[in-house]
């Protein structure tokens, strides 16, 4: 075995140019296959990082009559606070419209307490404001509005009997979030102004929990764990995973292919010398393993190749991020301004073993003619 | 003897008149509101109109044809344009129910979709669904006597009386001779004005009154606001039972 390594190394080496060709178009879909998948994983960890901070928590505690999926629901959707609730901040949803430059603009209304911790959404904002109506919107809301701090704009919305009310409210600050469900069409006011504003005192449509909550049964309520929160964002990356792996399979079988080609042409280039593997001894079974080891090292070379000029690269992109468009952040899918790449040596080391295997394969199948060579015949150098 | 019988007659007529005018000036809020509502409504209506939607840039205009009955059902077909002709809209009581020829399927609006504006317009699905009378949901008082476009009008104030009055506050200007609003306002719980509807081009048609163009305007919006413009109107017209039905939201 020791011998055939040698013996391929020394034939890819002798090889030269077409060696290296193949190495290197080989190289470039190891390095494509790495990177796709740790910009994924980067992206995969940042949106939930980021969904647990500005909006998922520990976990929702969600009224069995509110679904967030269904905007029917809303109305109806909430319940007085239970007393038995710890470790969890509720958060009061209606809905409204504001009057931007005279436009009507639907709007989610979210009051949340002013000295919550559970969440990243800067609620401690409300304590310092002297404004009638504080209100707090992230910046996907203001650019779409085109509201600023300072900014006074008319609310309209109904009371828990229906009637309409209006009054002006302030914008007192403009959050940055890559989280599009606590930023898009909504905007957060301390949670007693709204209970005010609604005559909803005490009432809740959902609650936050932190790490210490302890779960536990509640009538009317319902715990959605922080797991099936963070599922969207799994099923969003798994979809991108799919069409992204497409693109580095097209790179991968245009290497491997030249792979194909290089094996065949040697298997015909060189069927004296295969003669003579067999005159001298060797099973037609090892010449076939000879070759398929000959083209499986093309990927054994184009990984060290791969690492050679990749991991530089890879490292640099590890500290710099790889910047996002600007349009990313409007997309809600949690993009930020730069993804940072996550290399999941997992990942990594799938990727070399199916690289190689992919490679011994396509060695493999032009070397099966070998077996059915007939050995006076490849000596003369034969055409089979 | 003729002379004397003139001057009596002449009295008469003037203590009759007299006797008129003061009974008009006793009228209350309530009452007034509830002669509007004989003016205004009828036990079937049939109307064809345009509903004009001033844009920021242009105005479109949406020809429609409505069957009223009583006060709580009524079922609208829509002639024009053509992205919007047979498009069809049925209330029945509390329930309103859209037909949209392009799928073939009819949907309840509810809840939240009854927010929506309807086409575009400064109309709300829920502002059509409002059907309770006035009086039932309002205290009435007349605030004072104003003239608008050379008419005289009571201009009534009406405070909710219950708590789920979409509107706190209503202001009407009601043509003192002609039982006609001239003019609404609706208010917020805060006292914001919300929404105006100015009725102009006042006719007489089967012997009442009516205005055959309504100006509805969103008053937090900018723009003109939605006219609503009479082309033809029948009262107490006939209609066959089943276009009350959800059978009548197909493809004619």
């Amino acid at each position: 075995m020791k011998l055939a390594f040698q013996l391929a190394y020394r034939n890819l080496i002798g090889a030269g140019l077409r060696t290296w060709l193949n190495v290197i178009v080989l190289s470039f879909a190891f390095i494509i296959i790495i990177f796709f998948n740790a910009l994924l994983q980067g992206w995969n960890n940042q949106a939930k990082e980021d969904g647990i901070d500005w909006d998922y928590g520990y976990g929702h505690i969600l009224n069995e009559n509110y679904d967030p999926y269904n905007a029917f629901s809303i109305q109806d959707g909430h319940n007085l606070i239970p007393e038995t609730i710890d470790n969890a901040i509720p958060i009061l949803i209606q809905q409204g419209s504001i009057y931007p430059e005279g436009r009507m603009v639907s709007v989610l209304l979210k009051g949340i307490e002013t000295d919550q911790n559970v969440l990243k959404i800067p609620t401690e904002k409300f304590k310092h404001s002297t404004a009638n109506i504080p209100a707090i919107i992230g910046k996907q809301m203001a650019d779409a509005t085109k509201l600023a701090i300072g900014d006074e704009v008319i609310l309209r919305w109904r009371d828990k009997n229906g009637a309409y009310d209006a009054s002006n409210i302030t914008i007192i600050d403009i959050f940055n979030t890559t989280v599009t469900s606590v930023d898009a069409g909504q905007i957060w006011l301390p949670l007693e102004k709204l209970w005010n504003m609604t005559n909803l005192h005490n009432h809740a449509t959902m609650f936050v929990s932190n790490n210490e909550y302890q779960v536990k049964p509640l009538v009317n309520w319902e715990f959605v764990t922080q797991k099936a929160l963070l599922k969207d964002i799994e099923d969003i990356i798994a979809t991108e995973s799919i069409g992204s792996a497409v693109m580095y399979l097209v790179f991968l079988l245009i290497a491997l292919l030249a792979i194909f080609d290089t094996q065949v042409l040697s298997i015909f280039k060189r069927q004296k010398a295969i003669g003579t593997y067999v005159a001298l001894g060797m099973t037609p079974s090892k010449v076939v393993s000879l070759f398929t080891i000959e083209g499986t090292m093309h990927s054994i070379f184009s990984i060290v190749v791969g690492c050679i000029y990749g991991m530089p690269i890879f490292l640099y992109l590890n500290q710099s991020g790889i910047k996002m468009p600007e349009f990313a952040g409007d997309m809600a899918i949690g993009l930020d301004k730069a993804i940072f790449p996550v290399y999941d040596p997992l990942i990594i080391g799938l990727t070399i073993i199916f690289l190689i295997l992919a490679s011994a394969i396509v060695s493999y199948l032009p070397a099966r003619k070998i077996a059915k060579m007939n050995p006076v015949l490849a000596l003369k150098g034969k055409l089979q | 003897m003729i002379k004397f019988t003139h001057i009596f007659t002449l009295l008469l007529c003037t203590s009759f008149v007299v006797q008129l005018t003061k009974i008009s000036q006793k009228l209350t809020a309530k009452e007034i509101i509830e002669k509007v509502d004989d003016n205004m409504s009828s036990d079937t209506q049939i109307t064809e109109s345009d509903m004009v939607i001033h844009g920021k840039r242009n105005s479109r205009t949406i020809t429609s044809k409505t069957y009223i009955r009583g006060k709580h059902d009524s079922y609208t077909e829509y002639l024009a344009p053509a992205r919007e002709e047979g498009t069809k809209m049925l209330k029945l009581d509390d329930r309103l129910w859209i037909y949209s020829p392009s799928t073939d399927r009819s949907i309840q609006l509810s809840g939240h979709m009854l927010r929506q504006s309807v086409m575009g317009s400064d109309l709300s699905y829920e502002d059509m669904m409002e059907d309770r009378e006035l009086t039932d949901i309002y205290n009435a008082e007349i605030v004072s006597e104003e003239e608008i476009d050379g008419r005289n009008t009571w201009k009534l104030e009406l405070i909710a009386k219950v708590n789920d009055a979409s509107y706190h506050k209503r202001m009407i200007w009601v043509d003192t001779e002609r039982f006609v609003p001239l003019k609404e306002e609706l208010f917020a719980k805060s006292g914001q004005l919300l929404k105006e509807t100015i009725m102009s081009n006042i006719t007489k048609i089967d012997g009442r009154w009516y205005p055959k163009k309504m100006n509805y305007k969103d008053m937090l919006k900018s723009g003109k606001g939605t006219d609503f413009i009479v082309k033809s109107i029948e009262f107490n017209a006939e209609i066959a039972a089943h276009i009350f039905t959800k059978g009548s939201l197909r493809k004619s």
